[in-house]
């Protein structure tokens, strides 16, 4: 509310950023047109490439002169290497996807680490919004019920109960307000959207 | 027809190489001519050239017009000119007739040095290897170190593909296009279809039919008519041909019934019309032969390994004889050797012919990557 889409952008960009170590190599799945891409490239240097089913925004990385995969991953990710990148992310993209549980398999089989941002479903506001009887409309959950792509409705407290279930790691966990302000206590009632660090279980 | 965004009216050239050419089939060319054109100016750093490698019945008039024959428009002009995709005020883009060709480079309609007669079917097989080799002879010719781009569709794209494999260091971005790093089964099944047309037919003499004075007209119509059916899409097909009557009821007879049919025979008779018999043979069997993976027990990845070129590929939702999975192949190998690949699967219902249409987001991608290549 208090940010601009581009801050708002920006303010994405640099959290997944900051787990990203200089030079990598990164796939960025449901990249949208790149500027994830752009941005890890200008700041950090790192390889990336990105995986995007809409035309539009395959167009948009094109223009972007980034790297890009016209591929749909809900049939998994079946055409690239165990462990061959680095950081596998998705941003935002997750809650648009039906086959959750592979995806989030699949990322930890081509990469070494995945980075998730997700919107809380279960943040106070969204909380409230159900309390007056109506599906929530929020920075993060921008869309009416009947136009959402999101096909997955989710809190942070179901995604770690996943995690477990598929020996998924939690390494690092944030969460954020819609002011994108740094919220540590009840991250699963105060945070908006969310951002997190997983490996393989050792 | 507009010439608006053309290239206008083109000169087509010549060139004669007379150092001789062994080929990858064992034969020795004593030397070739190439048939070619260029668009645009080479600049001074020659840094902007652009060639274009054309397919099975394609070859070096790319764009524009002829000034004897101005409805002889060039066969991919909607994506070459001023302003266009392939932009010719930035690019020096050349078009080439390849080895073997039968628009004006030697191949089985010229002259045979050691016999002074018609080479015919003694014109030796020549590979996609080859026919790179010898691009590479006009590259030099024409003072091009290195290629901006190769760009090609179908078997076109197939020859960027070797560009980046035969001389990695000669060409900076490779665009494969509705294209596949080998032929399936099936694709060698089609072409051996069309060959048996060719080579059963009475008039063709064993590939000496020139001699005789005769073409092999009915063999080249049907080969045609073959592999326009695996150019369409079966939805493409239904929605502009379906079930409709030529003459509106059934006529019990084996003339045209179904629009399909006139359809098929119209393209066939104009095909056999001005393509050579001989030279489609031979570039069935080049498209045959082609397999990079070849001498690598068939590991696309190995094969790729010493490509360098950054790649645009893209492939065409309903085209069902170089599918979108056979494109993948080419990504995922390169992605495997960590190479720069742009992938565009392009939704369009007109089957593997889509790469010469000028749907609105093909050609967008298209000039969007294109933008990007620095010369």
């Amino acid at each position: 509310m208090n940010f601009t889409a581009k801050e708002r952008e920006r303010f994405d960009f640099a959290v997944i950023a900051n787990w990203i170590p200089p030079g990598e190599r990164v796939l960025d799945l449901g990249c949208g047109d790149g500027k994830l891409l752009r941005y890890l490239r200008e700041t950090k240097d790192v390889i990336g490439y990105g995986v995007e089913i809409d035309h539009e925004s395959v167009l948009g990385c094109i223009r972007n002169g980034v790297d890009v995969i016209q591929i749909d991953i809900e049939g998994g990710l079946s055409g690239f290497e165990n462990q061959s990148f680095n950081h596998v992310i998705i941003s935002q993209a997750l809650q648009a996807m039906h086959a959750t549980e592979r995806i989030l398999c699949e990322m930890l089989r081509v990469a070494e680490e995945a980075v998730v941002s997700f919107p809380n479903f279960a943040y106070r506001a969204n909380r409230a919004a159900i309390a007056e009887g109506h599906m929530p409309v929020s920075e993060d959950l921008p869309y009416e019920w009947y136009e959402t792509p999101n096909v997955r409705f989710f809190t942070l407290a179901d995604f770690e109960t996943l995690c477990a279930k598929l020996d998924i790691e939690i390494r690092e966990r944030r969460a954020f307000d819609e002011a994108g302000q740094a919220v540590s206590d009840d991250p699963n009632l105060n945070g908006s959207l969310a951002f997190y660090r997983l490996g393989r279980k050792a | 027809m507009s010439l608006d965004n053309s290239v206008g009216v083109v000169v087509p050239q010549r060139v004669c190489f007379n150092e001789a050419m062994a080929l990858k089939s064992g034969a020795v060319l004593p030397g070739f001519e190439l048939a070619f054109e260029t668009y645009g100016t080479l600049n001074a750093a020659r840094s902007n050239a652009v060639l274009v490698c054309h397919a099975l019945s394609g070859g070096h008039h790319v764009a524009g017009v002829y000034a004897d024959n101005p409805k002889d428009l060039g066969w991919w002009d909607n994506l070459v000119g001023p302003g266009k995709p392939l932009d010719t005020d930035r690019f020096f883009v050349v078009g080439v007739n390849n080895l073997g060709g039968c628009y004006g480079s030697t191949g089985p309609l010229s002259a045979n040095p050691e016999t002074g007669k018609r080479y015919g079917a003694d014109f030796p097989m020549v590979t996609v290897e080859d026919w790179v080799a010898a691009q590479a002879r006009l590259a030099d010719h024409l003072g091009v170190d290195t290629w901006a781009a190769v760009i090609g569709g179908s078997l076109g794209g197939m020859q960027a593909l070797e560009w980046s494999l035969q001389y990695p260091e000669r060409i900076r971005h490779a665009m494969v296009i509705a294209s596949a790093p080998k032929l399936s089964a099936q694709n060698i099944a089609f072409n051996e279809v069309a060959r048996q047309a060719i080579i059963s037919d009475p008039d063709f003499y064993g590939g000496h039919y020139a001699e005789h004075g005769v073409v092999p007209t009915s063999g080249l119509r049907l080969a045609r008519m073959v592999g326009h059916i695996t150019y369409l899409s079966d939805s493409q097909m239904g929605e502009k041909f379906g079930r409709q009557l030529r003459h509106g009821e059934h006529k019990f007879s084996y003339d045209v019934d179904f629009e399909i049919e006139s359809y098929l025979r119209y393209q066939g008779d104009k095909f056999a019309g001005f393509f050579d018999a001989n030279t489609y043979l031979i570039t069935t069997k080049a498209l045959d032969y082609f397999d990079p993976a070849y001498a690598y027990n068939g590991d696309l990845a190995a094969a790729l390994a010493r490509a360098k070129a950054r790649f645009f590929v893209a492939s065409f939702s309903t085209d069902w004889r170089f599918a979108p999975a056979r494109s993948r192949e080419i990504v995922f190998a390169l992605l495997h050797n960590r190479r720069h690949v742009a992938y565009a699967e392009i939704d369009c219902d007109a089957g593997h012919d889509s790469f010469l249409l000028d749907d609105a987001h093909y050609h967008a991608v298209l000039r969007a990557y294109l933008e990007n290549i620095s010369i």
